[in-house]
Protein backbone atom coordinates (compact mmCIF):
# COMPACT_ATOMS: atom_id res chain seq x y z
CA UNK A 1 0.00 0.00 0.00
CA UNK A 2 1.02 3.33 -1.28
CA UNK A 3 0.17 6.72 0.46
CA UNK A 4 -0.39 7.57 -3.28
CA UNK A 5 -3.46 4.83 -3.48
CA UNK A 6 -5.07 7.56 -1.48
CA UNK A 7 -7.33 10.44 -3.38
CA UNK A 8 -6.27 14.16 -3.01
CA UNK A 9 -9.43 14.55 -0.56
CA UNK A 10 -8.26 11.53 1.51
CA UNK A 11 -4.70 12.67 1.80
CA UNK A 12 -5.95 16.39 2.61
CA UNK A 13 -7.97 14.79 5.79
CA UNK A 14 -5.27 12.95 6.83
CA UNK A 15 -2.85 16.22 6.72
CA UNK A 16 -5.73 18.21 8.43
CA UNK A 17 -6.17 15.51 11.03
CA UNK A 18 -2.43 15.75 11.64
CA UNK A 19 -2.11 11.61 11.06
CA UNK A 20 0.06 12.71 7.99
CA UNK A 21 2.60 15.40 7.58
CA UNK A 22 3.85 16.72 4.37
CA UNK A 23 7.23 15.20 4.94
CA UNK A 24 5.97 11.82 4.89
CA UNK A 25 4.35 12.84 1.45
CA UNK A 26 7.53 14.25 0.01
CA UNK A 27 9.69 11.23 1.51
CA UNK A 28 7.61 8.87 0.08
CA UNK A 29 8.18 10.20 -3.30
CA UNK A 30 11.77 10.38 -3.29
CA UNK A 31 11.81 6.73 -1.78
CA UNK A 32 9.56 5.39 -4.17
CA UNK A 33 11.80 7.23 -7.17
CA UNK A 34 15.14 5.37 -5.49
CA UNK A 35 13.37 1.73 -5.41
CA UNK A 36 11.85 2.19 -9.03
CA UNK A 37 13.35 4.97 -10.72
CA UNK A 38 16.32 2.83 -13.12
CA UNK A 39 14.00 0.76 -14.15
CA UNK A 40 11.32 3.09 -14.92
CA UNK A 41 13.58 6.29 -15.85
CA UNK A 42 10.44 8.64 -15.70
CA UNK A 43 12.94 12.00 -13.69
CA UNK A 44 15.47 13.64 -15.71
CA UNK A 45 16.17 16.08 -12.46
CA UNK A 46 15.01 15.96 -8.80
CA UNK A 47 14.69 18.91 -6.79
CA UNK A 48 14.72 16.93 -3.62
CA UNK A 49 16.47 20.15 -1.17
CA UNK A 50 14.16 22.26 -2.12
CA UNK A 51 11.12 20.07 -1.43
CA UNK A 52 12.31 18.58 1.91
CA UNK A 53 12.80 22.56 2.31
CA UNK A 54 9.40 23.13 1.24
CA UNK A 55 8.03 19.81 3.25
CA UNK A 56 9.63 21.05 6.08
CA UNK A 57 7.80 25.14 6.39
CA UNK A 58 4.37 23.22 5.39
CA UNK A 59 4.81 21.11 8.24
CA UNK A 60 5.57 24.14 10.46
CA UNK A 61 2.39 25.88 9.25
CA UNK A 62 0.22 23.29 9.12
CA UNK A 63 -2.12 25.39 7.11
CA UNK A 64 -3.89 22.47 5.36
CA UNK A 65 -7.00 24.01 6.13
CA UNK A 66 -5.58 26.56 2.60
CA UNK A 67 -6.47 24.16 0.43
CA UNK A 68 -6.89 21.01 -0.89
CA UNK A 69 -3.22 20.51 -2.79
CA UNK A 70 -1.39 21.58 0.07
CA UNK A 71 1.67 19.79 0.11
CA UNK A 72 0.86 17.45 -2.37
CA UNK A 73 3.96 15.88 -4.29
CA UNK A 74 3.68 16.39 -8.25
CA UNK A 75 6.21 16.01 -10.91
CA UNK A 76 6.09 18.41 -13.93
CA UNK A 77 7.02 17.78 -17.38
CA UNK A 78 10.48 18.62 -18.48
CA UNK A 79 8.68 21.89 -21.18
CA UNK A 80 7.43 23.58 -18.71
CA UNK A 81 9.74 26.16 -16.93
CA UNK A 82 10.67 26.20 -13.44
CA UNK A 83 13.01 28.79 -11.91
CA UNK A 84 16.20 27.59 -10.62
CA UNK A 85 15.56 24.26 -11.63
CA UNK A 86 17.11 22.34 -14.63
CA UNK A 87 14.59 22.42 -17.44
CA UNK A 88 15.56 20.74 -21.04
CA UNK A 89 13.21 19.78 -23.12
CA UNK A 90 14.88 16.65 -22.95
CA UNK A 91 16.68 18.01 -25.68
CA UNK A 92 20.53 18.32 -25.84
CA UNK A 93 20.33 21.94 -27.28
CA UNK A 94 18.70 22.90 -23.49
CA UNK A 95 21.18 20.72 -21.67
CA UNK A 96 21.96 23.20 -18.80
CA UNK A 97 19.30 25.56 -19.25
CA UNK A 98 18.30 27.35 -16.00
CA UNK A 99 14.94 28.91 -16.26
CA UNK A 100 14.48 32.68 -14.81
CA UNK A 101 11.00 32.73 -14.21
CA UNK A 102 8.45 29.97 -13.62
CA UNK A 103 5.91 29.18 -16.40
CA UNK A 104 2.61 30.47 -14.96
CA UNK A 105 1.18 26.80 -14.29
CA UNK A 106 4.17 26.45 -12.32
CA UNK A 107 3.35 30.11 -9.93
CA UNK A 108 -0.16 28.89 -9.95
CA UNK A 109 0.95 25.27 -8.00
CA UNK A 110 3.20 27.40 -5.62
CA UNK A 111 0.13 29.33 -4.68
CA UNK A 112 -2.03 25.74 -4.12
CA UNK A 113 1.14 25.02 -2.05
CA UNK A 114 2.15 21.64 -3.72
CA UNK A 115 5.14 20.46 -3.91
CA UNK A 116 7.62 19.28 -7.04
CA UNK A 117 9.83 16.51 -6.63
CA UNK A 118 11.35 16.65 -10.20
CA UNK A 119 11.25 17.37 -13.90
CA UNK A 120 10.04 14.38 -16.20
CA UNK A 121 10.97 12.69 -18.88
CA UNK A 122 9.25 13.26 -22.62
CA UNK A 123 10.38 13.19 -26.41
CA UNK A 124 12.52 16.27 -27.42
CA UNK A 125 10.43 19.32 -27.59
CA UNK A 126 7.49 17.23 -27.33
CA UNK A 127 8.09 15.71 -30.78
CA UNK A 128 6.98 11.54 -30.44
CA UNK A 129 4.65 9.34 -29.37
CA UNK A 130 6.99 6.92 -27.25
CA UNK A 131 9.88 9.06 -25.57
CA UNK A 132 12.35 7.32 -27.51
CA UNK A 133 13.21 10.68 -28.82
CA UNK A 134 14.58 12.22 -25.46
CA UNK A 135 18.04 12.53 -25.96
CA UNK A 136 18.57 11.65 -22.11
CA UNK A 137 16.76 8.37 -21.51
CA UNK A 138 14.03 5.93 -22.38
CA UNK A 139 11.32 5.80 -20.54
CA UNK A 140 9.66 2.46 -19.57
CA UNK A 141 6.33 1.36 -19.37
CA UNK A 142 5.35 0.08 -15.58
CA UNK A 143 3.35 -1.97 -17.07
CA UNK A 144 6.27 -3.93 -19.30
CA UNK A 145 9.36 -2.60 -18.76
CA UNK A 146 9.46 -3.89 -22.76
CA UNK A 147 7.10 -1.26 -23.80
CA UNK A 148 6.92 2.47 -24.32
CA UNK A 149 5.15 4.55 -22.16
CA UNK A 150 3.67 6.56 -24.77
CA UNK A 151 4.79 10.02 -25.64
CA UNK A 152 5.51 12.41 -25.45
CA UNK A 153 4.29 13.07 -21.64
CA UNK A 154 5.50 9.64 -21.50
CA UNK A 155 7.92 10.38 -17.90
CA UNK A 156 4.78 12.65 -16.37
CA UNK A 157 2.28 9.44 -17.54
CA UNK A 158 4.88 6.65 -15.83
CA UNK A 159 5.69 8.41 -12.96
CA UNK A 160 2.18 8.59 -11.92
CA UNK A 161 1.23 5.01 -12.48
CA UNK A 162 4.52 3.82 -11.40
CA UNK A 163 3.38 5.41 -7.52
CA UNK A 164 6.78 8.30 -7.72
CA UNK A 165 4.66 11.12 -7.39
CA UNK A 166 0.48 11.11 -6.96
CA UNK A 167 0.23 13.53 -9.99
CA UNK A 168 2.03 15.06 -12.39
CA UNK A 169 1.60 17.66 -15.62
CA UNK A 170 2.00 17.08 -18.92
CA UNK A 171 1.35 18.85 -22.29
CA UNK A 172 -0.18 17.89 -25.31
CA UNK A 173 -0.21 19.49 -28.79
CA UNK A 174 -1.52 15.94 -30.85
CA UNK A 175 -2.45 13.73 -28.14
CA UNK A 176 1.09 13.70 -25.87
CA UNK A 177 -1.18 13.76 -22.46
CA UNK A 178 -3.67 10.98 -23.55
CA UNK A 179 -1.93 8.59 -25.57
CA UNK A 180 0.37 8.31 -22.60
CA UNK A 181 -2.26 8.00 -19.66
CA UNK A 182 -3.86 5.53 -22.03
CA UNK A 183 -0.17 3.43 -22.37
CA UNK A 184 -0.09 3.68 -18.54
CA UNK A 185 -3.42 2.89 -17.47
CA UNK A 186 -3.95 6.28 -15.62
CA UNK A 187 -6.19 9.80 -16.20
CA UNK A 188 -5.10 12.33 -18.41
CA UNK A 189 -7.00 15.33 -19.50
CA UNK A 190 -6.43 17.88 -22.80
CA UNK A 191 -7.85 20.85 -21.79
CA UNK A 192 -9.79 23.36 -24.05
CA UNK A 193 -7.36 25.33 -26.42
CA UNK A 194 -7.40 28.66 -24.13
CA UNK A 195 -8.02 26.79 -20.77
CA UNK A 196 -4.97 26.59 -18.80
CA UNK A 197 -2.05 29.19 -19.99
CA UNK A 198 0.51 27.97 -22.28
CA UNK A 199 3.14 31.37 -20.61
CA UNK A 200 6.34 28.83 -19.45
CA UNK A 201 5.36 26.03 -21.86
CA UNK A 202 8.07 26.00 -24.31
CA UNK A 203 6.44 26.04 -27.28
CA UNK A 204 6.38 23.31 -29.99
CA UNK A 205 2.71 23.99 -32.04
CA UNK A 206 1.54 27.37 -30.33
CA UNK A 207 -2.35 26.74 -31.86
CA UNK A 208 -2.22 23.38 -30.24
CA UNK A 209 -0.47 23.03 -27.57
CA UNK A 210 -1.83 22.83 -24.07
CA UNK A 211 -0.75 21.72 -20.23
CA UNK A 212 -2.83 19.60 -18.39
CA UNK A 213 -2.79 17.27 -15.71
CA UNK A 214 -2.52 13.31 -15.80
CA UNK A 215 -3.95 11.44 -12.43
CA UNK A 216 -4.84 7.96 -10.83
CA UNK A 217 -8.58 9.07 -10.47
CA UNK A 218 -10.58 11.62 -12.27
CA UNK A 219 -11.63 13.62 -9.25
CA UNK A 220 -8.13 14.30 -8.55
CA UNK A 221 -8.01 15.23 -11.89
CA UNK A 222 -10.53 17.83 -11.71
CA UNK A 223 -9.10 19.47 -8.34
CA UNK A 224 -5.61 19.66 -10.56
CA UNK A 225 -6.84 21.49 -13.77
CA UNK A 226 -8.89 23.30 -11.25
CA UNK A 227 -6.00 25.31 -9.83
CA UNK A 228 -3.93 25.47 -12.94
CA UNK A 229 -6.95 27.08 -15.06
CA UNK A 230 -7.86 30.87 -15.78
CA UNK A 231 -6.75 33.69 -17.92
CA UNK A 232 -3.28 34.63 -17.93
CA UNK A 233 -2.20 38.82 -19.01
CA UNK A 234 1.58 36.40 -20.17
CA UNK A 235 -0.46 34.75 -22.37
CA UNK A 236 -3.26 36.50 -24.91
CA UNK A 237 -4.41 32.88 -26.13
CA UNK A 238 -5.64 32.00 -22.73
CA UNK A 239 -9.42 32.56 -22.65
CA UNK A 240 -11.27 35.13 -20.60
CA UNK A 241 -14.07 32.55 -19.87
CA UNK A 242 -15.19 31.32 -16.45
CA UNK A 243 -13.44 28.52 -14.40
CA UNK A 244 -16.88 26.31 -13.29
CA UNK A 245 -16.19 23.94 -9.94
CA UNK A 246 -14.98 21.19 -12.04
CA UNK A 247 -15.40 18.71 -9.17
CA UNK A 248 -19.26 19.78 -8.52
CA UNK A 249 -19.87 18.11 -11.81
CA UNK A 250 -18.83 14.91 -10.47
CA UNK A 251 -22.43 13.65 -9.57
CA UNK A 252 -22.23 9.84 -11.04
CA UNK A 253 -25.87 10.89 -12.89
CA UNK A 254 -25.22 10.49 -17.03
CA UNK A 255 -28.54 9.48 -17.09
CA UNK A 256 -30.29 10.84 -20.68
CA UNK A 257 -26.93 11.82 -21.62
CA UNK A 258 -26.09 11.83 -25.49
CA UNK A 259 -22.86 10.10 -26.78
CA UNK A 260 -21.83 10.18 -30.22
CA UNK A 261 -19.23 7.16 -31.13
CA UNK A 262 -17.57 8.05 -34.58
CA UNK A 263 -17.39 5.17 -36.65
CA UNK A 264 -14.32 6.32 -37.99
CA UNK A 265 -12.65 5.80 -34.36
CA UNK A 266 -13.72 2.09 -34.57
CA UNK A 267 -12.84 1.07 -37.87
CA UNK A 268 -9.29 0.05 -40.04
CA UNK A 269 -6.42 0.19 -37.98
CA UNK A 270 -7.64 -0.29 -34.65
CA UNK A 271 -7.43 -3.58 -32.67
CA UNK A 272 -9.59 -5.43 -31.88
CA UNK A 273 -9.50 -5.60 -27.83
CA UNK A 274 -9.42 -1.79 -28.22
CA UNK A 275 -12.84 -2.04 -30.04
CA UNK A 276 -14.07 -4.39 -27.00
CA UNK A 277 -12.97 -2.60 -24.43
CA UNK A 278 -14.94 0.52 -25.73
CA UNK A 279 -17.86 -1.38 -26.83
CA UNK A 280 -18.25 -2.54 -23.16
CA UNK A 281 -17.77 0.81 -21.97
CA UNK A 282 -20.32 2.21 -23.69
CA UNK A 283 -22.43 -0.99 -22.24
CA UNK A 284 -21.60 0.23 -18.68
CA UNK A 285 -22.72 3.84 -19.25
CA UNK A 286 -25.69 2.72 -21.13
CA UNK A 287 -26.88 0.55 -18.02
CA UNK A 288 -26.60 3.99 -16.03
CA UNK A 289 -29.16 5.70 -18.26
CA UNK A 290 -27.04 7.04 -21.09
CA UNK A 291 -27.94 6.44 -24.59
CA UNK A 292 -25.45 6.82 -27.57
CA UNK A 293 -25.46 6.25 -31.10
CA UNK A 294 -23.01 5.89 -34.18
CA UNK A 295 -21.86 9.17 -36.23
CA UNK A 296 -19.81 10.36 -38.80
CA UNK A 297 -16.41 12.61 -38.30
CA UNK A 298 -16.11 12.03 -42.06
CA UNK A 299 -12.78 14.37 -42.25
CA UNK A 300 -10.84 12.06 -39.73
CA UNK A 301 -8.62 10.29 -41.90
CA UNK A 302 -7.57 13.85 -42.95
CA UNK A 303 -6.29 14.94 -39.46
CA UNK A 304 -3.19 13.29 -39.21
CA UNK A 305 -1.70 14.81 -42.74
CA UNK A 306 -3.16 18.31 -41.67
CA UNK A 307 -1.65 17.83 -38.36
CA UNK A 308 1.60 17.45 -39.04
CA UNK A 309 2.24 20.05 -41.81
CA UNK A 310 0.55 22.94 -39.13
CA UNK A 311 2.38 21.41 -36.08
CA UNK A 312 5.77 21.11 -38.12
CA UNK A 313 5.27 24.63 -39.77
CA UNK A 314 4.66 26.11 -36.36
CA UNK A 315 7.09 24.11 -34.71
CA UNK A 316 9.64 25.99 -37.24
CA UNK A 317 8.95 29.19 -36.30
CA UNK A 318 8.93 28.40 -32.70
CA UNK A 319 12.30 26.54 -32.95
CA UNK A 320 14.37 29.41 -34.28
CA UNK A 321 15.07 30.72 -31.18
CA UNK A 322 17.41 28.30 -30.37
CA UNK A 323 20.69 29.87 -31.80
CA UNK A 324 23.20 29.29 -29.22
CA UNK A 325 23.66 32.94 -29.03
CA UNK A 326 20.94 33.83 -25.51
CA UNK A 327 20.82 30.37 -23.73
CA UNK A 328 21.44 26.60 -24.66
CA UNK A 329 23.96 24.58 -26.32
CA UNK A 330 26.54 26.36 -28.82
CA UNK A 331 28.85 24.71 -30.96
CA UNK A 332 32.44 24.89 -30.12
CA UNK A 333 33.12 24.94 -34.13
CA UNK A 334 32.06 28.02 -35.41
CA UNK A 335 33.92 29.99 -37.85
CA UNK A 336 31.56 32.77 -38.18
CA UNK A 337 27.96 33.95 -37.15
CA UNK A 338 25.83 31.68 -39.74
CA UNK A 339 27.91 29.08 -39.15
CA UNK A 340 27.39 28.86 -35.54
CA UNK A 341 23.63 29.21 -36.39
CA UNK A 342 23.98 26.03 -38.37
CA UNK A 343 25.88 23.47 -36.43
CA UNK A 344 24.72 24.78 -32.89
CA UNK A 345 21.02 23.65 -33.99
CA UNK A 346 22.28 20.71 -36.08
CA UNK A 347 24.39 19.51 -33.13
CA UNK A 348 21.97 20.34 -30.78
CA UNK A 349 18.61 19.04 -32.12
CA UNK A 350 17.79 14.96 -32.91
CA UNK A 351 16.70 13.47 -35.48
CA UNK A 352 12.64 13.79 -35.43
CA UNK A 353 12.90 17.75 -34.25
CA UNK A 354 15.05 18.08 -37.39
CA UNK A 355 12.84 16.45 -39.42
CA UNK A 356 9.78 18.35 -38.42
CA UNK A 357 11.61 22.06 -38.65
CA UNK A 358 12.83 20.97 -42.33
CA UNK A 359 9.01 19.67 -43.01
CA UNK A 360 7.62 22.95 -41.68
CA UNK A 361 10.06 25.25 -43.38
CA UNK A 362 9.28 23.68 -46.55
CA UNK A 363 5.57 23.84 -46.00
CA UNK A 364 6.10 27.65 -45.27
CA UNK A 365 8.45 28.16 -47.61
CA UNK A 366 7.91 30.45 -51.00
CA UNK A 367 6.13 28.72 -53.65
CA UNK A 368 4.43 26.29 -51.40
CA UNK A 369 3.18 27.86 -48.93
CA UNK A 370 -0.49 27.55 -49.98
CA UNK A 371 -0.07 23.96 -51.54
CA UNK A 372 0.68 22.85 -48.01
CA UNK A 373 0.48 25.30 -45.17
CA UNK A 374 -3.03 26.88 -46.24
CA UNK A 375 -4.10 23.47 -47.30
CA UNK A 376 -3.82 22.07 -44.13
CA UNK A 377 -5.30 25.46 -42.07
CA UNK A 378 -8.24 24.84 -44.43
CA UNK A 379 -8.69 20.96 -43.63
CA UNK A 380 -8.72 21.74 -39.98
CA UNK A 381 -11.79 24.30 -40.36
CA UNK A 382 -13.43 20.91 -41.94
CA UNK A 383 -12.21 18.92 -38.89
CA UNK A 384 -13.42 21.61 -36.55
CA UNK A 385 -17.01 21.57 -38.27
CA UNK A 386 -17.19 17.89 -38.22
CA UNK A 387 -17.20 17.97 -34.25
CA UNK A 388 -19.37 21.31 -34.51
CA UNK A 389 -21.87 19.22 -36.19
CA UNK A 390 -21.94 16.10 -33.53
CA UNK A 391 -21.92 18.48 -31.26
CA UNK A 392 -25.36 20.11 -32.47
CA UNK A 393 -27.05 17.00 -30.93
CA UNK A 394 -24.51 14.98 -28.50
CA UNK A 395 -22.73 15.79 -25.43
CA UNK A 396 -20.09 14.30 -25.64
CA UNK A 397 -17.90 11.90 -28.03
CA UNK A 398 -16.44 8.75 -27.00
CA UNK A 399 -13.73 6.40 -28.63
CA UNK A 400 -10.39 4.68 -28.07
CA UNK A 401 -7.98 7.16 -27.02
CA UNK A 402 -5.30 4.82 -29.05
CA UNK A 403 -5.48 2.09 -31.88
CA UNK A 404 -3.39 -0.29 -29.84
CA UNK A 405 -2.23 -0.48 -26.54
CA UNK A 406 1.88 0.23 -26.09
CA UNK A 407 4.55 -1.17 -28.54
CA UNK A 408 8.19 -2.27 -27.56
CA UNK A 409 10.70 -0.04 -27.60
CA UNK A 410 12.39 0.17 -31.09
CA UNK A 411 9.38 -1.39 -32.41
CA UNK A 412 8.21 2.01 -34.34
CA UNK A 413 11.04 4.33 -34.35
CA UNK A 414 12.92 3.39 -37.53
CA UNK A 415 9.66 4.65 -39.68
CA UNK A 416 8.33 7.94 -38.89
CA UNK A 417 5.04 7.86 -40.38
CA UNK A 418 4.41 4.76 -38.24
CA UNK A 419 4.55 6.18 -35.20
CA UNK A 420 3.17 9.04 -36.00
CA UNK A 421 -0.12 6.78 -37.45
CA UNK A 422 -0.12 6.73 -32.70
CA UNK A 423 -2.19 9.35 -32.61
CA UNK A 424 -4.78 9.19 -35.45
CA UNK A 425 -7.74 9.27 -33.08
CA UNK A 426 -6.17 11.93 -30.30
CA UNK A 427 -5.59 14.50 -33.70
CA UNK A 428 -7.97 15.57 -34.18
CA UNK A 429 -9.24 17.04 -31.18
CA UNK A 430 -6.60 19.40 -30.59
CA UNK A 431 -7.28 20.67 -34.22
CA UNK A 432 -10.43 21.58 -33.10
CA UNK A 433 -9.27 22.67 -29.57
CA UNK A 434 -12.02 20.89 -27.90
CA UNK A 435 -11.19 19.36 -24.48
CA UNK A 436 -10.44 15.08 -24.24
CA UNK A 437 -9.66 12.79 -21.16
CA UNK A 438 -8.49 9.63 -21.55
CA UNK A 439 -9.90 6.95 -18.66
CA UNK A 440 -8.51 3.39 -18.12
CA UNK A 441 -10.87 0.62 -19.92
CA UNK A 442 -9.54 -2.25 -20.02
CA UNK A 443 -6.42 -4.72 -20.67
CA UNK A 444 -4.91 -6.15 -23.27
CA UNK A 445 -2.12 -9.08 -21.97
CA UNK A 446 -1.56 -6.86 -19.02
CA UNK A 447 -1.65 -3.84 -21.08
CA UNK A 448 -3.39 -1.21 -20.39
CA UNK A 449 -6.35 0.18 -23.04
CA UNK A 450 -7.51 3.69 -22.46
CA UNK A 451 -11.25 5.59 -23.10
CA UNK A 452 -11.08 8.38 -24.79
CA UNK A 453 -14.19 11.34 -23.44
CA UNK A 454 -14.24 14.28 -25.67
CA UNK A 455 -16.43 17.77 -24.90
CA UNK A 456 -17.87 20.92 -26.51
CA UNK A 457 -15.28 23.78 -26.04
CA UNK A 458 -15.17 24.48 -22.39
CA UNK A 459 -17.08 22.34 -21.14
CA UNK A 460 -14.66 19.98 -19.27
CA UNK A 461 -17.50 19.37 -16.72
CA UNK A 462 -19.57 16.89 -18.64
CA UNK A 463 -16.16 15.27 -19.68
CA UNK A 464 -15.73 14.89 -16.37
CA UNK A 465 -19.28 13.81 -15.08
CA UNK A 466 -18.73 11.11 -17.93
CA UNK A 467 -15.40 9.66 -16.66
CA UNK A 468 -15.97 9.86 -13.33
CA UNK A 469 -19.46 7.91 -14.04
CA UNK A 470 -17.54 5.21 -15.51
CA UNK A 471 -14.56 5.02 -13.29
CA UNK A 472 -17.26 4.70 -10.70
CA UNK A 473 -18.72 1.76 -12.15
CA UNK A 474 -15.12 0.00 -12.63
CA UNK A 475 -12.18 -1.16 -11.57
CA UNK A 476 -9.12 -0.55 -13.90
CA UNK A 477 -8.17 2.63 -12.20
CA UNK A 478 -7.80 0.90 -8.96
CA UNK A 479 -5.06 -2.15 -10.87
CA UNK A 480 -1.25 -1.05 -10.07
CA UNK A 481 1.89 -2.11 -12.13
CA UNK A 482 4.00 -4.88 -10.36
CA UNK A 483 7.60 -3.30 -10.30
CA UNK B 1 7.92 11.24 -59.06
CA UNK B 2 9.56 12.44 -55.91
CA UNK B 3 7.95 15.45 -54.14
CA UNK B 4 11.33 17.27 -52.72
CA UNK B 5 14.90 16.72 -54.31
CA UNK B 6 18.28 16.62 -52.28
CA UNK B 7 19.04 20.05 -53.59
CA UNK B 8 15.17 21.79 -52.56
CA UNK B 9 16.42 19.90 -48.73
CA UNK B 10 19.89 22.00 -48.51
CA UNK B 11 18.08 24.67 -50.24
CA UNK B 12 15.34 24.30 -46.83
CA UNK B 13 18.29 23.29 -44.30
CA UNK B 14 20.03 27.09 -45.18
CA UNK B 15 16.63 28.68 -44.72
CA UNK B 16 16.14 26.46 -41.20
CA UNK B 17 19.49 27.05 -40.48
CA UNK B 18 20.78 23.66 -39.70
CA UNK B 19 24.03 21.91 -41.54
CA UNK B 20 23.13 18.77 -43.28
CA UNK B 21 26.11 16.00 -44.18
CA UNK B 22 25.87 14.91 -48.01
CA UNK B 23 24.63 11.87 -46.11
CA UNK B 24 22.18 13.52 -43.99
CA UNK B 25 20.56 15.53 -46.92
CA UNK B 26 19.91 12.07 -48.81
CA UNK B 27 18.38 10.72 -45.69
CA UNK B 28 16.25 13.45 -45.13
CA UNK B 29 15.40 13.86 -48.50
CA UNK B 30 13.33 10.24 -48.82
CA UNK B 31 12.15 10.47 -45.42
CA UNK B 32 10.61 14.54 -46.13
CA UNK B 33 9.61 12.93 -49.51
CA UNK B 34 7.19 10.20 -48.06
CA UNK B 35 6.10 12.83 -45.92
CA UNK B 36 5.01 14.75 -48.28
CA UNK B 37 3.28 12.25 -50.26
CA UNK B 38 1.37 11.05 -47.65
CA UNK B 39 0.09 14.92 -46.90
CA UNK B 40 -0.86 15.42 -50.30
CA UNK B 41 -4.16 13.03 -49.76
CA UNK B 42 -5.25 16.17 -48.40
CA UNK B 43 -5.67 17.17 -52.56
CA UNK B 44 -8.45 14.67 -52.29
CA UNK B 45 -10.53 17.38 -50.66
CA UNK B 46 -12.09 20.19 -51.91
CA UNK B 47 -11.57 23.56 -50.45
CA UNK B 48 -11.94 26.18 -52.56
CA UNK B 49 -14.28 27.63 -50.53
CA UNK B 50 -13.13 26.79 -47.17
CA UNK B 51 -11.69 29.98 -45.17
CA UNK B 52 -8.47 28.54 -42.98
CA UNK B 53 -8.22 28.16 -39.20
CA UNK B 54 -5.34 29.82 -37.94
CA UNK B 55 -6.84 29.98 -34.39
CA UNK B 56 -9.60 27.77 -32.69
CA UNK B 57 -10.69 30.38 -30.60
CA UNK B 58 -13.31 33.59 -31.32
CA UNK B 59 -10.67 35.96 -30.44
CA UNK B 60 -8.56 38.59 -31.80
CA UNK B 61 -6.89 41.82 -30.90
CA UNK B 62 -6.16 40.88 -27.24
CA UNK B 63 -4.54 44.33 -26.20
CA UNK B 64 -3.67 45.62 -22.63
CA UNK B 65 -2.70 49.00 -21.36
CA UNK B 66 1.30 49.69 -22.80
CA UNK B 67 2.29 50.72 -18.87
CA UNK B 68 6.05 50.87 -18.20
CA UNK B 69 7.20 47.51 -16.38
CA UNK B 70 10.64 46.44 -15.07
CA UNK B 71 12.44 43.89 -17.46
CA UNK B 72 14.41 40.84 -16.77
CA UNK B 73 17.73 41.69 -14.30
CA UNK B 74 20.61 42.15 -16.77
CA UNK B 75 22.89 39.34 -14.89
CA UNK B 76 20.12 36.89 -14.67
CA UNK B 77 19.27 37.02 -18.39
CA UNK B 78 22.61 36.66 -19.22
CA UNK B 79 23.87 34.03 -16.62
CA UNK B 80 22.06 30.99 -19.48
CA UNK B 81 24.20 32.77 -22.75
CA UNK B 82 27.03 30.63 -23.98
CA UNK B 83 29.21 33.57 -24.11
CA UNK B 84 28.49 37.42 -22.77
CA UNK B 85 30.94 40.68 -22.55
CA UNK B 86 30.29 43.87 -21.03
CA UNK B 87 26.50 42.89 -20.32
CA UNK B 88 25.74 41.90 -23.85
CA UNK B 89 25.71 38.67 -25.46
CA UNK B 90 28.78 37.65 -27.49
CA UNK B 91 28.97 36.16 -30.95
CA UNK B 92 31.72 35.26 -33.61
CA UNK B 93 32.30 37.70 -36.37
CA UNK B 94 29.10 38.51 -39.05
CA UNK B 95 30.96 39.83 -41.72
CA UNK B 96 32.94 36.71 -44.07
CA UNK B 97 36.69 37.48 -45.25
Amino acid sequence: MSLFDHKVSELHELLHKKELKVSDLVEESYKRISEVDDKVQAFLTLDEDRARGAAKSLDENQDSTKGLLYGMPIGIKDNIVTKGLRTTCASKILENFDPIYDATVVQKLQQAETVTIGKLNMDEFAMGSSNENSRFQKTRNPWNLERVPGGSSGGSAASVAAGEVLFSLGSDTGGSIRQPAAFCGVVGMKPTYGRVSRFGLVAFASSLDQIGPITRTVEDNAYLLQAISGIDAMDSTSANVEVPNFAAALTGDVKGLKIAVPKEYLGEGVQESVRESVLNALKVLEAQGAVWEEVSLPHSKYALAAYYLISSSEASANLARFDGVRYGYRTPNAENLLDLYKKTRAEGFGDEVKRRIMLGTFALSSGYYDAYYKKAQKVRTLIKQDFEQVFEKYDVIIGPTTPTPAFKIGENIADPLTMYVNDILTIPVNLAGVPGISVPCGFDNGLPLGLQIIGKHFDEATVYRVAHAFEQATDYHKQKPEL
Amino acid sequence: MSRISTDQVKHVANLARLALTEEEAEKMTKQLDAIITFAEQLNELDTENVEPTYHVLDMKNVLREDTPQPGLPREEVLKNAPEHQDGQFKVPSILGE
